[in-house]
């Protein structure tokens, strides 16, 4: 069975927050998870990055299980923005991306940008004088 | 018998279509095979880039009069505060000016919005006098509108410049960029090997009057840069090994590019403009040759612990080094990263050449020679 790994972004109802969703897609959809960040606060909306490796319908199957609980989870990529047509690859982001997933092309030193890689710490978003990173972690 | 080429001679080629321009960085791929003498017959012209934050530069504005007319004794662009004892409607906007209510739009993005086409507001008061009667203007300008913007940087393109790192616990946010504690990682400008005034170390080809490429479009070396500073420490390549000379430039900003002027914010820092800068390097003789020749592992730099008073030295390494990712400072080794754009830089060094193979820029021989052993004053309270 070919395996996937993906980077998603949850994101869980203030009542939903006591509910173990990371257990379930360990024991019910044989899912590996890397929890890379969380935040949780009572009575809030909680936010989880997290890391998924299965197989392709058990990752869909788990997907669907945690839409179903009321838990969006979406691809990282699609919660990050870069406005690459305004970025002037100056490298100020990539001083502060120690994950790696902001580099430099070390032949045209074009900033190139991995979400495979990104752990959502979003110190490029100040780290940026172009201001060109918009990440929708928390609402 | 030595070559010496004049800026006449390379101005003929030019017009005729003959002159052969390469960039800093192929000249000194060429030098690996070729020695100075050869690249002096075979090279005309290599031109030489950057594109980094010059928070030393500004822009003249003349707004032209209105009637009934004001004498401007307070003036602000879209609430940025711009400078009020030029004459009545003269201003100068300098790139780091800010209303600290707002301290994310600054000068440098008022001078973008103006390049851009955008219209600005602008707010003035005067006291009234008999010549100029009125108190208060609020209208809106834009770069069709007003007389002339002049992009004037009384300090830019600094000839080297030190790597920062920090080594306290605590990060630092810097022109150079966010500093994560520890010595996590490194920060440096300068396009290295394809830098203006490491091309040029001892300024034999760049003076005032120097016509260069500026934001966008051609303009000149004006004077000296402020804090220029020729006594810095030299490699055995004759290249200083921090900040020492800088230019101050001007243009006509009505025809340039924000894709060569760009508004920044750094955090907890301030606004700066990124400024693109192309300066053609003749090439009259052998020693010239030497001179843009040079290649990033034989630039050297300092680096310097921005985290503690004063930014003492910590080390010296090439721009080989830098550009590889990683350079070790005491025994450590530090991730690094630049500030500047180099792939704009390119950029600006192709047009360059391009517009020089096309007869559309020539060279200029400098009005006069820069000074040759001035030192750098520091402020004393006294």
């Amino acid at each position: 069975m070919k395996m996937q790994k993906k980077r998603y972004v949850l994101k869980f109802p203030p009542q939903s927050g006591d509910q173990p969703f990371s257990y379930h897609l360990v024991k019910d959809f044989d899912i590996r998870i890397n929890i890379l960040r969380a935040e949780v606060w009572p009575g809030k909306t909680g936010s989880l990055v997290l890391e998924l490796e299965g197989t392709t319908t058990n990752l869909k199957n788990g997907i669907a299980y945690l839409k179903a609980n009321q838990v969006s989870c979406e691809p990282l990529n699609k919660k990050i923005t870069w406005d690459n047509v305004r970025c002037i690859s100056c490298g100020n982001c990539t001083a502060v991306c120690f994950a790696g997933a902001l580099q430099m092309d070390p032949e045209k030193w074009e900033l190139q940008f991995d979400p495979e890689k990104c752990i959502v710490c979003e110190l490029c978003v100040p780290a940026c004088p172009l201001n060109l990173f918009k990440i929708d972690f928390r609402e | 018998m030595a070559i010496q080429k004049t800026y006449e001679e390379i101005n003929e080629k030019i017009r005729r279509g003959e002159a052969v321009v390469l960039t800093a960085e192929e000249v000194s791929q060429m030098a690996l095979t070729c020695s100075p003498e050869e690249i002096a017959e075979k090279v005309d012209v290599v031109t030489t880039a950057t594109f980094g934050a010059m928070c030393s530069s500004g822009a003249i504005v003349n707004f032209g009069h209105a009637n009934p007319p004001i004498r401007m004794e307070k003036i602000r662009l879209n609430g940025v505060p711009a400078y009020e004892g030029l004459a009545a409607v003269d201003t100068y906007i300098g790139a780091t000016a800010c209303d600290p209510e707002n301290p994310k739009y600054g000068g440098a993005h008022v001078i973008q919005d103006l390049v851009d086409g955008k219209d600005i507001e602008l707010e003035a008061w005067g006291k009234g006098t008999d010549c100029y009667p009125r108190k208060h203007i609020k209208t809106v300008i834009n770069k069709a509108t007003v007389n002339e913007m002049i992009l004037f940087n009384p300090r830019n393109a600094y000839q080297n410049y030190p790597v920062a790192v920090n080594s306290t616990s605590q990060m630092k946010y810097t022109y150079m960029g966010n500093l994560l504690p520890h010595m996590r990682n490194a920060t440096y400008s300068t396009s290295g090997e394809l830098s203006p005034l490491l091309n040029d170390p001892e300024m034999k080809t760049i003076g005032i009057g120097t016509r260069i490429f500026l934001g966008g479009t051609q303009g000149f070396v004006v004077w000296p840069g402020t804090q220029f500073n020729t006594s810095k420490p030299k490699n055995e390549h004759g290249v200083p090994v921090g900040n020492s000379a800088t230019l101050a430039v001007m243009g006509n900003m009505k025809e340039m590019s924000s894709e060569f002027l760009q508004a920044a914010y750094y955090e907890k820092y301030g606004v700066s403009l990124f400024v693109g800068i192309g300066i053609p390097i003749p090439v009259l003789n052998a020693d010239i040759a030497k001179n843009v020749s040079i290649r990033n592992e034989q630039i050297e730099t300092t680096v310097c612990d921005y985290g503690v008073e004063g930014s003492p030295a910590l080390g010296r390494v090439t721009y080989a080094q830098l550009r590889s990712g990683e350079i070790e400072v005491q025994g450590k080794k530090i991730r690094t990263a630049p500030v500047s754009s180099l792939s704009k830089a390119r950029k600006i060094a192709e047009i360059l050449k391009q517009s020089i193979l096309a007869g559309e820029f020539e060279i200029s021989k400098p009005v006069q020679m820069f000074p040759t052993n001035t030192s750098l004053k520091s402020l004393k309270e006294q």
